[in-house]
């Protein structure tokens, strides 16, 4: 190649996650999932005759024949969760945190907070 | 071709920085302003307090009917519903102001009236849905 990969033209240097256009897009991608999901659920509590155990547990272990509808659609709704949360810290971290180490640091650790959220979600959600 | 170097007598520019932290309380922004600062303070709230408050309170309602019933006692006390109002406003202001941006990005109301119109609607939608769930934790019906 002609010029370094971090160059483009005399005054443009790239830098960071392709300037973000995947983020974008699945940030947008999720929190339309996440609204469709919300709908869903809110759809579905108003329609349940009663507030009780039995119908709470419904919403997130609903079956369509054998298939596990509910919890797939939760687990779903749980990675869209942690992948838009992802995307909106980081932003966050981005534009408060300048010095690299701690900002490296602090997006380690969202990382791992966020797999958590996954983790426990999903068991919570698989063991109904 | 408007190039500094070409105009030495030009006059030194204005210089733009960003606000200090003493300077935020009477920085005043427009309403679009003040519901995207507070979509990012409410996403950073979810954030925070899903695996340590909201997941752990989940597990607890649908893990057995006697957890159940501990999570109603639990959302009992005056002080319990406060804070789980709080993160049913974080929910709301974030979902609706998330709709907006939704929006935005179909270059729909992109104007600056059609902005802050927006912007207001938002505020209006989320707050009300969170008086509803106000209403219905303090038991008015």
């Amino acid at each position: 190649m002609a010029a370094s990969p971090e160059k483009i033209g005399s005054r443009r240097l790239v830098v960071g996650a392709h300037y973000g256009v995947k983020d974008f897009i699945a940030q947008r991608v999720t929190a339309v999932i996440l609204v469709i999901y919300t709908l869903v659920l809110g759809v579905m509590a108003l329609l349940a005759p009663a507030f009780t155990y039995e119908t709470w547990v419904h919403l997130f272990n609903f079956r369509t024949g054998a298939f596990p509808t509910g919890q797939l659609l939760a687990t779903l709704a749980v990675i869209a969760t942690a992948y838009h949360a992802w995307i909106g810290v980081r932003d966050i971290w981005m534009d408060y945190v300048k010095p690299t180490g701690i900002r490296l640091l602090l997006q380690v650790l969202t990382i791992l907070w966020l797999l958590g959220v996954v983790v426990y979600a999903a068991n919570i959600l698989w063991s109904l | 071709m408007s190039n500094t170097t070409a105009t030495p007598a030009a006059r030194p520019r204005k210089e733009f920085r960003n606000i200090t932290v003493p300077q935020i309380l009477s920085y005043r922004l427009p309403l679009a302003g003040k519901l995207s600062i507070l979509h990012r303070v409410s996403g950073a709230l979810l954030f925070l307090a899903l695996p340590v408050l909201l997941l752990p309170l989940f597990q607890m309602s649908v893990s057995s009917p006697a957890g159940f019933e501990g999570f109603r006692a639990f959302a009992a006390h005056p002080i319990s519903k406060l804070v789980l109002l709080v993160f049913i406003w974080a929910y709301l202001h974030h979902f609706c102001a998330g709709i907006r941006y939704l929006l935005l990005d179909l270059h729909m109301g992109m104007t600056k009236e059609g902005g802050k119109r927006s912007a207001g609607i938002v505020f209006v939608v989320s707050l009300a849905l969170t008086a509803v769930f106000a209403l219905k934790l303090f038991g008015a019906f």
